[in-house]
């Protein structure tokens, strides 16, 4: 029963979010207060169903009910518990159920948070949202309901995707899906500017904490993802130019761009249709991203069930939407005003360049990732874009951005000379620069190595610039005391700081790992040592093990440095007994300045194993990085400003501004 | 900036993704359509004395399987390889690719045998000669030896019905 009952609760669902779609925004055009207040219950009545569809999904999965089809593709009887509840994730039918209800969480967020804001412009807001929610909720009950029955049911499932049964992919989906729906929100309130034709300060304030928030769960989803393909693909990467990491790449980019804008949208008025647009791009890179992924038009090694039907819907409600939002804008964007006058040395100009470099980035990646197909398309023939043109083209315009990331928070808003400026940082950036010539030389690494020296020199001059920033703040603030600053509307601020000081680590981690990293691949008997750089790996003992839904090989290998013992691996090859895939488990001896990793290979004859071993110097920086800036995110959006209630006034506008540093 | 430009960007991209639809990505054109298919001897597989070449199958049309046991989607094509068997239109000759002979004759006794002839590749050279990406792959190939068709991945009962039975006619 409880597939009907799923399917029947999504019905509904979709029921709500038509209402929620037409009748607040009906509500607006006629002053109609009582359609308006609607937007809140549909809100909450779509969570509720979505939230018994995931429980029925959920009591199929757990039930071993193969009668669906959904569980039967992606579950089966030795599955272990934990990975049945992931499985409701780890189809295309079921991520879909996942997202919306996801969705459906952050129009209930928006319902409650926003009591503070008139209510025209929430109702302008959750309608957009319900709109976005009837797109979704029509796909998957027409294309992808997982709520399927099957006519002959099988005595076992296919067994959940061994690729996916591991713990980073339990929360790396929900997390990414939780970024990818919440740039809605930004969405939603830029087309409730767009729709309403007001463009104030008020409007930026609103929805930038909504977008800080996307933002970190989008950053912690994708590091989450390259966490696990590092672990668990066993070739020692931890990103791959993929379509489908592109896909979470470009939204990313785009958001990130968009919080930059915010910023000035808010503070200073500036590049209001420019930081719509920008709003726009996130949440259609993350619809363009979902198409990607789950039509099939390009080649991918997360193979999803490909089906060219759902890629039409896609396509089309892809086109409909955003189509509809930028004639929205084309129509509205004469009403925007440009905002106030800026000088050319000044932090708009600062981070309209950075806004340039991000749209720049995105869109690199984005012909990076369309290129074959576009291709094809043009019977140009089949071509691949890899690697190499992607890092190269990366390696040419981060550089530049980064050093004026180093820059950004030490100008002032509208007006600053460069010949100031120039005198605040010109010991940081010869220090850089010294460091960066001094790291690129042999001296301090084994050979020339003018990248080594580029990273290091960036790395060098946004810390210590960052440093700079934070003196200068805290000596402009020094009767308030740190606690008082740092609960006080600073807190943004100090969030920026971090979530920079996050960038520049993750530059480390990727320019150390990038050149340094070594390995070997060895053919290895049990009582044979083999050694990588200062490490020595002894391989004691190979053994069978059986899993609860898995038979395995494991390894032990005892790891040494300098003749010292410092660790055991044990690295497996798994065979799943269902899909009879064989499955690397990567065993990582982790630490803070490097990794050493072993992965077993395959048997070759006489006792001997193919193995590979890894020294992977700087690696975690890259998923601290990641971490640091989650945390900046964090910082930012707790800030007292976003903490107080309603201040719409056209005084307490100024008193932000004047507040900016 | 001119405001329509973001409008007219969606459009061209929507364009594009929909031509993109209609290709697949996982056609790869293989250089050996219409061309003679590279020849090739090979021990048989189930007889250790007996080999297969290219010369034994002149004659009729056959389709020939690039199968192995570790190959997880050969396990997904082989109830449609027993079904092209039974039908008995074509016949079929597998290449075993980098296999282990036991394992191989295990899994034929486990799941049944739908070829004519299997030529056991055990180094993979004469695979390489075909141009194999992986396995399963599917060569259609005629009377005179010429490459006909190729198939990436496993056949499905839509693709054999579909595409390689008219394909068959015309032969």
């Amino acid at each position: 029963m409880s597939a009907e009952l799923g399917q029947f609760a999504v019905i509904l669902a979709l029921v709500l979010a038509l209402v929620q779609a037409t009748l607040p925004l009906i509500g607006t055009f006629n002053g109609n207060t009582r359609f308006m207040r609607v937007a809140h219950s549909t809100a909450w009545g779509q969570f509720i169903f979505l939230s018994l569809a995931i429980a029925c999904l959920a009591h199929a999965m757990l039930s071993n009910d193969f009668s669906v089809r959904y569980v039967a593709n992606t579950s089966s009887i030795a599955l272990p518990e934990i990975y049945k509840i992931t499985a409701i994730w780890g189809g295309h039918e079921g991520a879909l159920l996942l997202w919306t209800f996801i969705f459906s969480i952050w129009c209930v967020a928006v319902s409650t948070f926003s009591k503070s804001i008139p209510l025209d412009m929430t109702a302008r807001v959750l309608a957009v949202m319900g709109m976005v929610a009837v797109g979704f909720l029509l796909f998957m009950l027409l294309t992808s309901s997982p709520f399927e029955r099957l006519a002959i049911v099988p005595a076992d499932g296919n067994d959940l995707n061994p690729l996916l049964q591991d713990p980073g992919m339990i929360i790396h989906p929900p997390m990414l899906y939780v970024g990818y729906s919440g740039f809605s929100v930004a969405f939603a309130f830029a087309i409730a500017a767009l729709l309403s034709g007001r463009f104030d300060a008020a409007w930026a304030r609103w929805s930038r904490p909504w977008t800080t928030v996307a933002w970190i769960f989008l950053t912690l989803g994708i590091s989450l993802g390259s966490w696990w393909a590092y672990h668990e693909l066993g070739w020692g990467g931890w990103w791959f130019w993929d379509p489908v990491e592109n896909a979470s790449f470009m939204p990313w980019l785009a958001g990130t761009a968009l919080i930059h804008s915010l910023a000035v949208a808010e503070k200073r008025g500036s590049f209001k249709s420019w930081t719509i647009l920008l709003a726009i791009s996130a949440f259609s890179l993350s619809l363009l991203g979902t198409f990607l992924v789950r039509s099939g038009v390009l080649t991918s090694v997360h193979a999803f069930a490909n089906d060219p039907a759902r890629g039409l819907f896609i396509l089309v409600f892809l086109s409909l939407f955003i189509g509809g939002s930028l004639a929205l804008f084309a129509w509205r964007a004469p009403g925007i005003n440009r905002g106030s006058h800026f000088e050319l040395a000044s932090k708009e100009t600062a981070l309209l360049l950075n806004n340039l470099f991000l749209a720049a980035l995105t869109a690199i990646v984005l012909f990076g990732t369309l290129a074959p197909l576009i291709y094809d398309a043009l019977n140009l023939g089949k071509i691949s874009v890899g690697f190499p043109w992607f890092n190269l083209m990366f390696v040419f315009i981060t550089p530049l951005m980064f050093v004026l990331m180093g820059l950004g928070p030490l100008i002032q808003w509208k007006k600053q000379t460069g010949a100031e400026l120039f005198s605040r940082v010109k010991w940081l950036a010869l220090g850089s620069i010294l460091l960066a010539v001094a790291c690129a030389t042999p001296l301090f690494t084994p050979a020339w190595s003018w990248l080594t020296g580029l990273g290091t020199g960036l790395v060098a001059w946004i810390t210590s610039t960052s440093i700079k920033a934070l003196i200068e703040h805290t000596s402009k603030r020094k009767t308030l005391g740190f606690w008082q600053d740092f609960s006080g509307r600073s807190r943004s601020f100090y969030g920026m700081l971090v979530a920079h000081l996050g960038m520049a680590m993750l530059i480390l981690g990727v320019t150390y790992v990038s050149i340094y990293d070594m390995e070997k691949d060895v053919s290895i008997r049990p009582g044979e040592t083999y050694s990588l750089n200062d490490y020595s790996f002894r391989f004691d003992d190979i053994r069978e093990l059986t899993g609860p839904n898995y038979t395995s090989y494991m390894a032990e290998f005892e790891l040494y440095k300098n003749n010292k013992l410092i660790g055991n691996l044990s690295p497996e090859k798994r065979v799943y007994n269902i899909q009879t895939m064989p499955m690397t488990e990567a065993s990582v001896n982790t630490g803070l300045m490097r990794d050493v990793y072993v992965s077993l290979g395959e048997p070759l004859g006489d006792g001997a194993w193919a193995v590979r071993l890894y020294y992977k110097p700087m690696v975690r920086w890259i998923w601290l990085g990641s971490i640091f800036m989650a945390l900046g995110g964090l910082l930012s959006v707790t800030d007292r400003r976003y903490r107080q209630k309603a201040r719409h006034t056209s005084t307490s506008n100024e008193a932000v501004i004047s507040q900016a540093s | 900036m001119n405001r329509f430009l973001p409008l007219v960007i969606l459009l061209v991209l929507a364009l594009f993704l929909g031509l993109g639809l209609r290709k697949d990505p996982s056609i790869v054109p293989s250089p050996l359509i219409n061309q003679p298919a590279p020849s090739f001897e090979l021990p048989e597989l189930r007889d250790v004395n007996k080999t297969v070449t290219k010369e034994t199958s002149l004659g009729t049309p056959y389709l020939l399987n690039v199968w192995a046991t570790w190959c997880a989607n050969c396990r997904v094509e082989h109830p449609v390889l027993m079904q092209i068997a039974n039908d008995g239109r074509i016949p079929i000759v597998g290449l075993n690719y980098k296999d282990d002979r036991p394992a191989a004759l295990q899994w034929l006794t486990d799941y049944g045998d739908p070829y004519r002839d299997i030529a056991y590749d055990e180094s993979g050279r004469v695979s390489i000669d075909f141009g194999v990406y992986g396995a399963p792959e599917t060569f259609l190939i005629d009377s005179e030896g010429n490459v006909r068709h190729k198939v990436i991945g496993p056949i499905s009962v839509e693709l054999w019905q579909e595409t390689l039975l008219p394909m068959l006619a015309e032969l």
